[in-house]
């Protein structure tokens, strides 16, 4: 940045200079372990390495495979159900929150803590307490039964039907506290200004928020949503610490596919085809978003 | 320059004293955990600390499918243990062939484990191209079925002899409260359940078929749908059995809170250490009181070749101190499995033990699925049954589906 002013005409590859040197060993990084690994891992998909990598191709029958096993399609299944139900309800639960904390309340700080501090702890920790919580011998269940209502259920985690929902309530437990936090950040940004036009024009609070507010905590949103659609393709460990896929395979998610795959069962081939899958899948959602974010129109 | 300097005296402090007493540390890794293992496992560190090395523990807790692949990437990682335990049959085999195992064969001939190992089945298990790679320390059969007593005190029946008794006796257990059968979520606890019913129900000659032969008719055909009612008995006795380890579904007959489990015979240490007794507080059924065949896989240690000298030697001492007869009956005894040699004389085991040995005597023994099957083949096992056992899928759908993963099996 200094310097750029009395440069003259600075020579583009030179600008700069220190910081693009600084930035090659990221660069490497990113392309060798990064790109590179992708891309080796791409390619062995197509073989059929069993324990240790080795150069038998045996064209698409790795995908045949997949895409024909039942507990890939359940994964697949879970981990729609999950992703949606797990981004509009962090967002929305996220925002209330912050809304709520943004009304100048008192012991602000003790509130934020309070809801930011599920998110310091691991997955592994946050699905073994649910684990225990959802238990229908000590939990929410027994708990309601000692209380007089004998027959109450609330088993989610041995219930095939619904158990990625009590691994949704876990994830919405862990995760919300942040993103609270990071639309809190967003509304201070917001320039006490336009409250106090809105406020003479007098539009109602709820309707500032969504037609004012929301719209120009755009890059809050989108970071946000970033923030939980990487989380959300990446869960693994929740559901290794809660259920470990079950009751049956009613709770597993491609993650855990490709691990079991690749190295409970020996089948490389197999694990990085799912892997690839995986990849596939964030492409679909992300390359056309990336292009309207940031291709076709260009601004500023 | 320091750190050299540091690394170097650091290397000093570790090599002097190995160096003077000719011994060396071993990492040992295994997937023994419960209570009736862990003693076990103490047996054969007691053993290798006497003779002057040092036994130092690599347990990793959550059964061998957690414990494999920490073991495996390990290895080929390039950061192999002293020695590690694997079942064995074809779960070391892609180790072994790309050279990461070490031959163990001349220790072997010079011992002469040929001879002593019975049945020697267990032994061609460990020999790829010729050579010896691991040295089995055990024998476990799959094929036992446990019975709580007192259970069946609990709900006024007698204590079953066989599996149709067993599931006729279901609804009294069922209406004193009592969980008939105690199935832990683990995956490879429904499939193993499965195959032991498969070796009662179909006989020796149909599981040979189906998993030695990879038959794909005979895994569809009439003998193995009988197999699925069954298994689809187990499913509706095992309903309420809320547990994972296979230890806490073992408590849960222990406490009388079960009528019974298919377990192993590892299962026996756990009744051993809650000090139980067999014949007056629980009962055990080989092959399922039906079909008395009991499969020979079990455990064995593989040594991944090191480059440590006296690492290397300390390996051909453990090697040889886990086949020592008086090493044997110690670890057996605790772990309520049978000794690998024939040669040792067991007169402290238990009445369920003894049954065991008779059936070895006899021969009627089969392999067991670790060493027929591929683990990739059984993981889709795994799959299938964990599924079968926690949903209402038709005995026939599971079947069709368990025909196409023997029609691709390897």
């Amino acid at each position: 940045m200094t310097g750029q002013a009395n440069a003259g005409r600075p020579n583009q590859l030179l600008r700069n200079l220190h910081s693009k040197i600084a930035s090659i060993p990221m660069i490497l990084t990113a392309v060798v372990i990064f790109l590179g690994g992708t891309l080796w891992t791409v390619f062995y998909s197509f073989t059929n390495s069993k324990l240790l990598p080795r150069l038998s191709f045996v064209g698409l029958d790795q995908y045949e495979r997949l895409w024909a096993a039942p507990r890939w399609l359940i994964s697949i299944q879970n981990l729609a159900i999950y992703g949606v139900f797990s981004l509009i309800f962090s967002l929305v639960i996220g925002f209330l929150l912050a809304a709520l904390m943004d009304q100048k309340i008192r012991f602000e700080n003790a509130f934020r803590t309070i809801f930011l501090y599920p998110f310091a702890l691991s997955f592994i920790v946050t699905g073994l307490v649910w684990q225990w919580i959802l238990n229908p011998e000590f939990g929410v269940q027994s708990v309601v039964r000692s209380l007089g209502w004998s027959s109450f259920t609330f088993d989610p985690l041995y219930n095939s039907n619904i158990v990625i929902y009590g691994i949704l309530i876990a994830a919405l437990w862990q995760g919300t506290g942040l993103v609270m936090c990071l639309m809190l950040a967003g509304l201070r940004g917001i320039d006490e200004d336009i409250w106090k036009a809105a406020r003479v024009d007098g539009i109602p609070m709820w309707k500032t928020y969504v037609l004012i507010i929301i719209p120009m905590m755009r890059a809050v949103f989108i970071t946000t949503l970033v923030i939980i659609a990487s989380g959300i393709v990446r869960v693994y460990d929740l559901v290794v610490a809660q259920t470990s896929g079950g009751p049956g395979i009613s709770s597993e998610v491609p993650a855990k596919y490709v691990y079991d795959y690749m190295f409970q069962a020996q089948n490389l081939g197999q694990g990085f085809a799912a892997s690839t899958m995986m990849l596939i899948t964030v492409a679909i959602i992300i390359v056309p978003w990336a292009y309207l974010e940031f291709g076709g129109r260009k601004r500023g | 320059m320091k750190l050299r300097l540091l690394a170097a005296a650091l290397a000093a402090t570790v090599v002097l004293p190995f160096g003077i007493a000719n011994a060396a540390d071993l990492e040992v890794t295994h997937w023994w955990t419960s209570g009736g293992e862990a003693a076990a496992v103490a047996e054969l560190a007691k053993a290798f600390d006497a003779t002057g090395n040092k036994w130092v523990d690599g347990a990793i807790a959550g059964s061998g499918g957690t414990a494999r692949p920490i073991m495996v990437s390990r290895i080929t990682g390039g950061d192999p243990m002293g020695a590690t335990q694997f079942n064995h049959g074809r779960q070391a085999e892609e180790l072994v062939q790309s050279g990461l195992m070490r031959d163990l064969t001349d220790i072997a001939t010079k011992e002469s484990w040929k001879d002593i190992v019975k049945p020697s089945s267990l032994l061609d298990s460990c020999t790829i191209d010729g050579k010896i790679y691991c040295a089995p320390v055990n024998i476990h059969s799959w094929q036992w079925l446990w019975l709580s007593n007192a259970a069946f005190k609990t709900a006024g029946v007698d204590v079953p002899k066989n599996w149709d008794e067993f599931v006729a006796a279901a609804p009294a257990l069922e209406k004193a409260g009592i969980v008939p059968l105690a199935v832990g979520g683990q995956p490879w606890q429904s499939a193993g359940a499965f195959d032991v019913l498969m070796v009662a129900i179909a006989g020796k000659d149909v599981f040979n078929k189906v998993f030695g032969d990879k038959d794909e008719e005979a895994a569809a055909g009439p003998e193995i749908a009988k197999v699925f009612k069954a298994a689809d008995d187990a499913r509706k006795m095992s309903k309420g059995s809320n547990v994972q380890d296979w230890n806490q579904a073992t408590n849960l007959v222990i406490t009388g809170k079960a009528g019974g489990q298919i377990m192993g015979d590892w299962a026996q240490g756990e009744f051993q250490l809650a000090g139980q007794k067999a014949g007056t507080d629980y009962t055990c059924l080989p092959g399922l009181g039906v079909n008395e065949i009991i499969s020979t896989g079990g455990d064995a240690f593989y040594f991944p070749l090191l480059k440590d000298e006296e690492k290397s030697k300390a390996q051909e001492v453990l090697a040889s101190t886990l086949l020592n007869p008086a090493t044997q009956v110690a670890f057996n005894l605790k772990k309520g499995s049978l000794p690998v040699r024939g040669d040792v004389d067991l007169a402290a085991a238990n009445d369920c033990m003894k049954k065991g040995l008779e059936i070895l005597a006899k021969g009627n023994v089969i392999q067991g699925t670790d060493q027929l099957l591929s683990a990739d083949s059984q993981k889709q096992k795994e799959d299938l049954f964990s599924e079968f056992f926690a949903s209402s899928m038709t005995p026939e759908d599971a079947q069709k589906r368990f025909a196409e993963i023997i029609a691709s099996a390897d």
